[in-house]
């Protein structure tokens, strides 16, 4: 299955390069990883997604990323309310004679068409990897000329107190 | 007048390199020079911490290796750029496994031309990443004292790794305030030395009623010297130990609960201790798959704790059910700390002890042939049990590690977890500068003294008087093992049938160098040569054929060794 992880590192150079490196030596498989700049100055976010099926490998990708001198936090968002969010850029085949019909089937994804050219058209998609799934899916009968996905980011949910929600499985290392 | 603070002096990197390493109180430099560590060089000339130069960047890296093993210190490299950094990557791997504490400098090619294939350029911080606990490159001169600084630390704290320092040539030519005494900053690295003491309390209680207990004692009883407390806490309770490669040294070899090495070539005692136990208690040990054997066996029955400073070895290899993250030492006295007394396992005690009599190391003694094993005792004999014995990997290695019995900590220098070749001579060089009236032994096997054996140079530079014993069989021992065991004795590319004349190799270097091929000369070469000043060359022709028993083949659980009796 997927499970996700929040990683908070240093904002450094190489450090990406330190974690993907570590993944591959370890061999743990990553689906889809996003980084990006945090609120605070000189840190940054990580959104990891890996297929792990197995506690013990689970555990050991956040011990593993926990030894990086440049990784600062490692959460297992997985089974914590969280909001997950993946952005996706599909140009797809559009002959005029087939555009609204195109405009209508986004639509309920509320997806939106932002370039147009003669024969094709971009679309612009933001939900939940399942959603963009659904909406590739739709458009492959059309002919999907080239397609970019970002992976998941993802933050947790705040609960009604307007705090973030139960606490998320941090990993205690002094066990 | 207003007193204002004296600004700090401004230094070259170079010269802030250098007096770095004063601050950190470093004794001794394993390097090599090269264009873009010129200005490191320089600022080193006449400055008083004695530098080593190897012949081979490689050689400077396993001598630092056998320096911080004998003194606990972090062992010191520089190298250049490129072919001189790359030369370190298989130290730098070594170091890695092992857990041995280095702080190593390369020099880079300017700032204004990395990246553009300069000459001698190579992306160091790419290529030693998976090999280094961590590693930087510093762009700006001002934060050079700061990463030296860290590197220290990083390096000699927590688990012990072998972290280095990338550093462009303009940089170290650069001149910037100098200030060393600014705090660390670090929050991504906070080892945790002081277990759980709800933790320690389990243990206590799984070994009170335990009945099967026994103790895997690895290399970390040695790095946090926690030794005297094992000790302790053996004569206390009463629990067998089995030990790694590693953690030989740990427990007197003549102790009475001592089983002996477990593993690949270990012990019927041991390897039969963890397979009926109903207790297995790890202190910092990494189960390596070479002691584990096939993990589907291991330990099936028994509780097991594993005690370890690395929180991502709890678990990694073995399903542990009493973690304890921290250093051995105040786990140890945690744990004298909960007036355990003697456990209840008098019948274990006996039915090991059985094992050790019923199946002792054992070899088919020959008065014709030099036998290996009998060579290696004879060593022992020599030395009175007290040298610091330096191997290099293969056959020798686990004879020594079988035959050899060590007594104190500190004093087996071997590659464990790389296994790496060529380890041997430059490790003894380093043991022996970090240990200088004590008696060092390399004993080395005829393939891995081939691959650094350039730097027997060393000897006659620095005045070392390492005895190089070479337990020559003629062949890569373990991989011609191998062969004949699996592989249907078809000796593929493993008999080294031109082998220099190492006498003569010797005598090229200044060194005396003797042959011996039966055990009664081998008792007089070295009963004579052991004794004296300077280094010496002894070519031992042992038995070619020979093999290393007992043994787990590999697949196989430990219950399953072959060759336990002649």
């Amino acid at each position: 299955m997927n499970r996700v992880f929040a990683v908070t590192v240093n904002n450094h150079t190489g450090v990406l390069n330190r974690i993907t490196g570590l993944f591959l030596r370890r061999d743990f498989n990553i689906q889809s990883i996003t980084v990006g700049a945090t609120e605070t100055e000189g840190i940054s976010r990580m959104t990891i997604v890996l297929n792990v099926d197995d506690e013990r490998v689970t555990e050991q990708v956040v011990k593993q990323l926990y030894k990086q001198i440049d990784v600062l936090k490692v959460q297992d968002i997985t089974d914590i309310p969280t909001v997950a969010r993946e952005l996706v850029l599909i140009r797809v085949n559009s002959p005029l004679a087939t555009r609204s019909e195109l405009t209508t089937l986004i639509d309920p994804f509320r997806a939106s068409i932002i370039d147009v050219s003669r024969d094709s058209v971009t679309i612009q998609a933001v939900g939940s990897p399942e959603k963009v799934e659904a909406l590739i899916f739709l458009l492959q009968p059309y002919g999907i000329k080239e397609l970019a996905r970002t992976g998941v980011t993802a933050v947790q949910r705040a609960n009604e107190a307007g705090e973030a929600g139960r606490p998320s499985r941090n990993f205690v290392l002094s066990i | 007048m207003v007193k204002t603070k004296a600004e700090p002096r401004s230094l070259s990197g170079a010269q802030m390199l250098v007096e770095a390493l004063k601050q950190e109180n470093v004794k001794l430099i394993f390097g090599y020079p090269g264009g873009a560590v010129l200005p490191i060089y320089d600022a080193l000339y006449q400055c008083g911490i004695p530098h080593i130069l190897p012949r081979h960047e490689q050689g400077a890296i396993h001598a630092a290796e056998g320096y911080a093993r004998v003194t606990g210190k972090t062992g010191v490299v520089i190298a250049t750029s490129g072919p001189g950094a790359t030369n370190l990557v298989t130290g730098l791997a070594d170091a890695m496994m092992d857990s041995l504490p280095l702080v190593v400098i390369t020099g880079q090619v300017g700032t204004q031309v990395i990246g553009t294939d300069a000459f001698q350029e190579a992306s160091v911080l790419g290529i030693t990443m998976p090999v280094t606990k961590h590693n930087y490159q510093v762009r700006d001169v001002n934060q050079l004292p700061r990463v030296i600084k860290e590197a220290f630390h990083i390096a000699n704290t927590g688990r012990p790794g072998p972290v280095l320092i990338d550093i462009p040539k303009d940089v170290t030519q650069t001149a910037a305030p100098f200030d060393y005494s600014t705090a660390m900053k670090l929050p991504g690295y906070q080892p945790t030395l002081t277990p759980n003491r709800l933790q320690i309390r389990k243990v206590a209680a799984a070994i009170r009623t335990s009945e099967r207990p026994v103790i895997l004692a690895g290399a970390g009883i040695l790095h946090a010297k926690a030794n005297p407390e094992l000790l302790e806490f053996v004569n206390r309770t009463q629990i067998p130990v089995a030990h790694t490669l590693l953690g030989l040294g740990g427990l007197p070899a003549s102790h009475p609960l001592f089983l002996g090495m477990a593993g690949m070539h270990g012990t019927v005692a041991a390897n039969t201790a963890l397979y009926e136990a109903d207790l297995v208690i790890n202190i910092g040990a990494r189960f390596d798959d070479r002691v584990t054997g096939n993990l589907e066996h291991f330990a099936r029955g028994a509780t097991v704790v594993h005690v370890d400073i690395d929180p991502a070895e709890i678990g990694k290899n073995v399903p542990t059910d009493i973690p304890v993250v921290g250093d051995a030492k105040q786990a140890m006295e945690m744990l004298l700390a909960e007036n355990l007394t003697v456990t209840n396992a008098d019948s274990w005690r006996t039915y090991l002890d059985n094992l050790k009599n019923e199946y002792p190391l054992w070899y088919i003694n020959s008065d014709e042939e030099l036998k290996p094993q009998k060579l290696i005792e004879l060593v022992a004999e020599v030395t009175s049990g007290e040298a610091v014995v330096v191997t290099d990997v293969g056959q020798h290695q686990m004879w020594a590690a079988q035959f050899y019995p060590f007594e104190h900590p500190h004093r087996f220098v071997t590659s464990g977890g790389l296994g790496t070749m060529g380890f041997g001579l430059p490790a003894a060089i380093g043991a022996q500068l970090g240990n200088r009236d004590g008696t060092v032994v390399a004993l080395l096997g005829d393939g891995g003294f081939q691959m650094t054996m350039q730097e027997l140079a060393l000897l006659v530079d620095y005045k070392l008087p390492v005895k190089v014993v070479v337990v020559n069989n003629g062949s890569l021992g373990m991989v011609r093992q191998w062969q004949e065991l699996f592989f249907g004795g078809r000796y593929s590319e493993s008999l080294l049938q031109t082998g220099p004349d190492f006498v003569k190799l010797a005598e090229a270097f200044g060194i005396p160098g003797f042959r011996v091929t039966t055990f009664d000369e081998a008792r007089e070469v070295l009963g004579r040569e052991l004794q004296c000043e300077g280094p010496v060359v002894i070519d031992c022709r042992v038995t070619p054929g020979e093999n290393v028993f007992p043994m787990v083949p590999t697949g196989k659980g430990l219950h399953e060794m072959v060759g336990v009796k002649p």
